[in-house]
């Protein structure tokens, strides 16, 4: 576009002669007016600037009210997302929005939050967002695992190495009180090997905020969960002369359980075979055809019989934290905890996965699988990156259903023969295959080394394809 | 529901069984399940170059689907969030156990 020809678009816009052909002058086109910043303009127009500006929709750089400077960038906003080499202050929520735009999709929503936190109510501009941002991209690319990585070996390791540091054999007590709960490797093989039942149940109980610092209230769960038998509240004994069992109640321990007399009544007479009926305090158990013999094994029974509690709690542990109080159990039965009133019941947990799986789901499983496992390093003094867990979590539960990590699960699935040979049962795996007929397809790591072929990962994964002319 | 001598604190009576149902959802290790639509499943398969088979499954009764409706197939989007990453998406298909 020739000079005179910018001249006369300018014009035709509304913009004084004198101030065109200025513009001109200094090689201005039309599409370059357009674009420049303000104080480029002011540079060539001076006092005039202003006008020309307010014609482009340039952002006019003045002091100016604050509320009123908003409103313009709201307006602007959505009218168009051009970019503006204006620098202003712009808010949190502004800068992510822009980022978010200049990344592409290819950057993390916390990455991008950090850029926003670190940029927010500095002095910035569209330029200095982007530019942030690519570089940012750039470095975000370079910390990113490589394609064809072996990140499953090296997770190994750095779970592996640190477990050799681990006590063979611990029995703790872990922070709270009283309770057993195994910790270090046995704990470590358990959660990895995805044991249907943990050596030592643990479920942790957290109460509801309205009751969280009442201390009679935490009992009172406690002692709806706790099992309680009949020996626990009540002397039993024979009378040899009318040949009957007596149930003698302890009157102060049943009213520290919260039971009474009639409730133990009517669990006593769901006993088969028996009779059993109120004698003042005491409880009179009688049988049809009595029998020493027969009195002493219904004692047996009676001792045993539960009158109170969840099946599998063996024992509550009321503890004051900081929070308030949280009940520990030995024992675990979290479906049935999960249904008192009273806990809370978004963050009550236990330590075992499989009952977190059945009653959370796959992804409350991999939760707890994570959880665990971190937590047993990290008691240990032991710190491995989460992301190596994670890994591993997410390998233990793609399927749906919890996998365990040995020839039980993951490895022993394996589609490959010779990769389920080099691990564990060689021979046992060689002589099936040989029995079926197998048909090894050598895409994997291990069969690979075995026969001699280059793996197919890292410098390996990378093919050359030539080609011709 | 029982009154208890002190306030605020609900005991209820009887056994304990057939008590209302929890909300799984709500638990802080359950992150947000999220049903996809068809449109959204063909985006993410195409974005990854995969297949559904190719992606992780998650069972039709899991109870953190329950209520969804899932049949066998559909896409379950997981919002998790870690300390490492943020919040990231995780992709589940449905399968029957």
């Amino acid at each position: 576009m020739g000079k005179r020809d910018t001249i006369n678009a300018l014009v035709k816009r509304g913009v004084s002669e004198e101030d065109a052909s200025r513009l001109a002058d200094k090689g201005y086109t039309l599409d370059k007016v357009k674009r420049a910043g303000y104080e480029e303009l002011e540079a060539v127009l001076g006092g005039n600037t202003k006008a020309v500006a307010e014609i482009f929709g340039i952002q006019i750089k003045e002091k100016e009210p604050r509320g009123e400077r908003k409103k313009e960038k709201k307006e602007k906003a959505t009218k168009k997302p051009e970019l503006t080499s204006e620098k202003e202050h712009l808010g949190e929520q502004d800068v992510r929005n822009k980022a978010e735009v200049f990344a592409e999709g290819k950057l993390p929503p916390k990455v991008i939050d950090k850029i926003a936190k670190a940029l927010a109510d500095k002095n910035v501009n569209d330029r200095i967002i982007e530019k942030v941002v690519k570089e940012t991209l750039k470095e975000y690319e370079r910390a990113r695992v490589d394609a064809g990585e072996a990140v499953g070996i090296i997770a190994a390791q750095s779970i592996g190495e640190p477990g050799t540091q681990m006590t063979m054999r611990t029995f703790h007590y872990a922070g709270v009180a009283e309770i057993n709960v195994t910790l270090g490797l046995p704990r470590l093989i358990e959660i990895f090997d995805a044991r249907r039942k943990p050596a030592t149940p643990m479920t942790t109980i957290y109460l509801e905020e309205d009751i969280r610092h009442n201390a009679e209230a935490a009992k009172s769960i406690a002692s709806q969960i706790e099992v309680t038998t009949l020996i626990d509240i009540a002397d039993l004994g024979i009378d040899v002369i009318n040949m009957h069992v007596n149930i003698i109640p302890k009157l102060r321990r049943m009213k520290d359980r919260g039971i009474d007399v009639e409730t133990i009544l009517i669990r006593v007479k769901k006993i088969k075979g028996i009779e059993a009926k109120m004698e003042g305090d005491t409880i009179v158990v009688s049988l049809a055809q009595p029998s020493y013999l027969k009195l002493q094994s219904l004692i047996d029974t009676l001792r045993d019989l539960k009158i109170k509690g969840i099946d599998g709690i063996n024992r509550v542990i009321v503890r004051s934290e900081n929070e308030g109080f949280v009940l520990y159990t030995e024992g675990s039965n979290f479906k049935e905890i999960m249904q008192i009133d009273g806990i809370d019941k978004t963050r009550t947990v236990t330590n075992d996965i499989e009952e977190m799986y059945e009653v959370l789901g796959i992804e409350g499983a991999r939760n707890t699988i994570i959880n665990e496992a971190y937590s047993t390093l990290r008691e240990q003094g032991l710190v491995v990156d989460m992301r190596h867990i994670m890994l591993v979590a997410d390998l233990m539960t793609c399927d749906g259903d919890i996998r365990a990590v040995g020839r039980h699960g993951i490895a022993g699935e394996k589609p490959s023969v010779l990769a389920r040979a080099a691990f564990e049962l060689t021979v046992d795996h060689l002589l099936e295959a040989g029995i079926k007929g197998s048909v090894d397809e050598l895409k994997g790591v291990s069969e690979n080394i075995v026969v001699g072929k280059p793996i197919n990962l890292g410098t390996g994964g990378v093919k050359l394809i030539f080609k011709g002319k | 529901m029982e009154e208890t001598r002190w306030p605020g604190v609900r005991i209820p009576p009887g056994p304990l069984k057939g008590r209302k149902k929890m909300e799984v959802r709500k638990h802080v290790l359950v992150p947000p399940h999220e049903l996809m639509s068809e449109a959204e499943v063909d985006e993410l398969l195409a974005r990854y170059g995969i297949t559904k088979k190719e992606l992780p499954r998650i069972n039709m009764n899991d109870p953190a689907i329950k209520d969804l409706g899932a049949k066998s197939g559909d896409v379950i989007k997981i919002k998790r969030t870690s300390p490492i990453s943020g919040i990231s998406y995780y992709y589940r298909v449905v399968i029957e156990e």
